[in-house]
This record gives structure tokens, sequence and C-alpha cells, in this order.
């Protein structure tokens, strides 16, 4: 029923409106009914840079086209990320400050002493315990009956991950999932019932990893994020600044869970979408490699990123005032037939797959980005190994947001190798 | 031509021959030599093309713009010699050029 009448509160053809300033992309609904596609055609084709001066996020210019997108995302001189990287703004009595969201030098030094641990040369050590637990995790699952992928592989293999990554109490895990759900929660959601809710249970978290990074000062883990926060010179003070200690935890965990949560279910369902492909996957597993990036792009598992123009400045042809919010559309960008060849079909085998948007660019390009392909290429390997066929067998529930991008439910059904 | 040399973090060399005009980036992705990802395609702004300049050859590559310099400042093991490959225009003037693959970027 109140789908129903959700569907009813948006224009699914975005040709049956006029293409001013009220045309409003940023909206939950449209992701949420999967009919935001057209809306990107209209502005990539008509008016690539495009104002709304009004949404429920204020007014802001959308920059749609690949190459547009690479400019602004390569231009933090001009193009600041300072107070926030969402379309949304933060609410000024509870602002978050983290290192994605501030410009050089205070987030080079916040970045530089994470970034370690995400290096390929540290993934190698990471790989053996990923494989180990995606196996374990897809051997005990139910063949030939319904079951909800993003809840049994998807959310659990990615929160195993970033347990290992923070060194977090492994049985606690899910604590994780919830903190990273309720962190990027719009109030309309029905993740949290009210604001005051969400930021106590945000609170617990900063009182459970205060305890985890006090510990850590004394007795330093194995290379996991907490210990190095606790001894890097940029960060070892951070716990007297508890609101950015905050914000750098929930940047780490939304960074390492929703995205890759979401790429492990799109990838499911660009396979069953594309029978081709799936095909040519089965005959050659070693397609996997180029494959992974393909479902990056394909998923775009962040829709957007914000930036907010420091000076005037003109962007393919379009006056931008200093002051004004820009949002990086990388869904859009994703979909260029000027960027990238045949961009709505998903081909395993694509020359050149990393040249997408999903990480963007620049110098706040995703830090997680090898070990998000390492995850989602042992998952994939894994997955060959066992079954023939992950079949869905039912419409995916999508996320009514049009920052994460992605699935709150994926009914499919098993079939095992024969 | 301008020949350059990779060398591989295992010690592994290929030497290509270079059209001038084209970068250390593109030389590399063109002749397959591994270990230059090269994610954005030459935009200054992935930082997958990292190399590190032989000594000899410094002073002739010369210094990275300050964009080029706020990507590799990025990362915690840049050496002095580090440059991104995707900003070495090649000339006749680096015929010969050497650089290292470094280990973080496998």
């Amino acid at each position: 029923m109140s789908e129903a009448l959700k569907t009813s509160d948006i224009v699914l053809d975005p040709y049956s409106i006029p293409l001013d300033s009220k045309f409003n992309v940023a909206q939950g609904p449209l992701f949420e009914h999967d009919a935001h596609w057209a809306y990107f055609d209209r502005l990539r084709a008509e008016a690539p840079v495009h104002y709304c001066d009004e949404s429920e996020f204020g007014a802001y210019w959308s920059v749609t086209r690949y190459k547009d997108i690479m400019e602004v995302d390569t231009n933090h001189e001009v193009f600041s990320s300072e107070g926030g990287i969402v379309v949304a703004d933060q609410d000024e009595d509870f602002e978050l400050p983290m290192f994605i969201a501030m410009d050089p030098p205070t987030h080079d030094d916040q970045r530089r002493v994470v970034s370690p641990v995400v290096q390929p040369i540290n993934l190698a050590k990471l790989e053996g315990t990923i494989r180990s637990r995606a196996a374990a995790l897809l051997d005990d699952l139910p063949l030939g009956e319904e079951i909800d992928w993003v809840d049994r592989i998807s959310i659990e293999l990615t929160t195993q991950m970033l347990a290992t990554l923070f060194d977090f109490p492994f049985e606690d895990r899910r604590k994780l999932t919830r903190w990273s759900d309720v962190a990027t929660a719009d109030e309309d959601m029905g993740i949290v019932e009210s604001e005051d809710q969400r930021r106590a249970e945000l609170f617990e978290c900063l009182t459970t990893f205060t305890e985890i990074f006090k510990e850590r000062q004394v007795k330093p883990g194995n290379n996991d994020l907490i210990t190095m926060l606790a001894h890097g010179e940029a960060t070892r003070d951070m716990l007297e600044r508890p609101m950015e200690f905050l914000g750098n935890l929930i940047l780490l965990i939304v960074g390492g869970n929703d995205t890759t949560r979401n790429s492990i279910s799109g990838g499911v369902l660009a396979l069953n979408q594309h029978p081709a492909e799936y095909e040519k996957l089965r005959k050659n597993p070693a397609l996997i490699t180029s494959m992974v990036p393909e479902i990056i792009r394909w998923q775009t598992p962040l829709a957007h990123m914000r930036r907010r123009a420091k000076v005037d400045t003109v962007l393919n042809g379009q006056s931008i005032k200093a002051g004004d919010k820009v949002v990086m559309w990388y869904v859009s960008g994703n979909r260029d037939a000027e960027a990238i060849e045949k961009p709505y079909e998903f081909i395993i085998d694509r020359a050149k797959p990393r040249q997408h948007l999903s990480f963007g660019f620049g110098i706040h390009r995703c830090m997680g980005n090898r070990l998000a392909e390492m995850q989602l290429r042992v998952v994939w390997e894994e997955i060959m190994k066992r079954f023939d066929f992950i079949e869905v067998v039912g419409e995916p529930v999508r996320i009514r947001s049009s920052f994460v991008k992605g699935y709150a439910t994926l009914p499919v059904v098993l079939h095992p190798k024969k | 031509m301008p020949k350059i040399t990779y060398i591989q973090f295992d010690g592994t060399e290929s030497s290509v021959d270079a059209n001038p005009g084209t970068t250390v980036m593109n030389a590399a992705l063109d002749n397959l030599v591994p270990g230059i990802d090269a994610d954005c395609g030459g935009e200054c702004s992935c930082a997958t093309c990292h190399v590190l300049v032989d000594e000899s050859w410094m002073a002739k590559v010369g210094q990275p713009s300050v964009a080029e310099e706020s990507m590799l400042d990025l990362n915690p093991d840049r050496q002095p010699n580090s440059r991104l490959s995707c900003q070495i225009p090649v000339t006749e003037d680096l015929d010969g050029l050497v650089v290292n693959l470094p280990e973080f970027q496998y």
C-alpha cells in the first residue's frame, strides 16, 4: 500500500515534465523505482550542467556527463569537499567531520594514516581469510529454495570483512552493519524511528570504538584501522575531537560496507539480466578479472558525490557561483555513451573496464578500490566453483536513496554445478 | 624512436620503443608492460601509474606539477623520485630513460 502511494508521488516519465529549474533528480523514490535512468539520459542530452533551484536539499547543480564529472572531481581547488560530500547537508547541531569531507592539507594528513591498510601489498595478506570465510558461507547455503541473497551473502560477507579490518569483536559484527545503515538512513527509509534514535545509536558506535581505541593505544593490534588511528601522527589525539572520530569511523564503516554489499548483489542481478554474459562467464571463469570492475561500473553503488564551488567558475558553458552546491552524478557519467561504449550493456570482457567513475577520481578517489575489487573477485571465484546458476526469482527491493544505490532484498534460488 | 626501460619490482626489465608525443604511461600500456594499471586513462587523477625515475634521469624528467604532487602526496610510501608516468611526455631527450615500478603498486 505504502509502495503504491510512494510511486504516485514521483513522475516516472521525465519527458512528460518541462526541463526547467524544477527538474529534480535528487529524489530517493526515483532510485527506489529504478526510474532515474531516463531522467539522467535527458539531462546528459539537453542540459548536462543543470541548475535545480528547488529540492528537499535546497538548490544544486547536476553534472551528468563523464567528462564534466572528471573536471569537477579533479579540480579540488575550485570544487571543495569541506563540510559535506552528499547532496543533503549535515544537521548544523550534529556535524560529523571526516576526511572525505575535508580539503588539503587536513584531508591528506588523515587519509595517509589509514590508507596503508588497503594498499595492494597488504591486501594479499587478507585474501586467504576472505576466501575461507566466503567459502564457508557459500557451503552453508540451502540449494533449490528461495533465499535472500542480500542478507545471506552480501551483508554477511562485507560485515565479516569490516570486522577483520577493524579487528572488531567478531561475534558483534552485525553492529557494524547496523551503524552503517543508521548513518546513511533518510528519515523516511524506515531504518530508524526518529533523529533522536539515530543519534543515540551513533553515539553507541562512538562509545564502543572509544574503548577499542584506548585499548589499542596501549596494546597495538595487528595492522588494523583502529590501531593505525590510535598511533598515526595526524590522528592519535582524535579522542579529544569525538565528533571527528565518529565521522571518520562512519566514513570507514560505510565506505567498506554499503558499497561492496550492493556490488555483490548487483553482480547477480546484472548476470541474470544479461544471460549471454553469464554463459560467457561459465565457459571462461578467468573473465572474473574484467567482470569485477564492470560490475562496479554497472552498479555504481554510490550514485553521486557533492562539492561546493569556492569561487565563481564556468563549467561546460554554465556560470556557477561561489557557494553553489555541485553534484557529480557518477550513476549518469557511467552511462555516458561519449565516454563508454554501449554503456547500458553489461559486458564482462570490456576493454579498459576500470575506466568508470564509481570510485571517483582525484584526491578523494576511493581509498579501498583495490580491496573492493579483491573481495568481489574472491566471492565470484568461489561462487563459480559451486553454482551453475544463481537464479533471481523476483524483483529486488531497491533502497530509497539518491546516494546509496543498492538493494534491501534480492530473492534467489541456487542451482549447484552439475 | 626513444627507448624506455621499465624495471619491475622483481627485477624483470622490459624495454620498449616509444613514439615521441606519447607518455611513459601510454608507452607501457601499448606494449603490455605489467604494473601500470592507469585506471583514469592518463588524467593525473588515480595514481595507478606511479613510477620511480632512475636517479640519473631525474634532471631531464623534471619535477611534478602541483596537481601531480597532490596525487603523489596521498601515498605514504612515495619517494623523492616518484612520478606519475601519465605526466611524463616522451621526447627524443628521454631516449634511454629507466623507470622502476614500486612494490606497492602490485
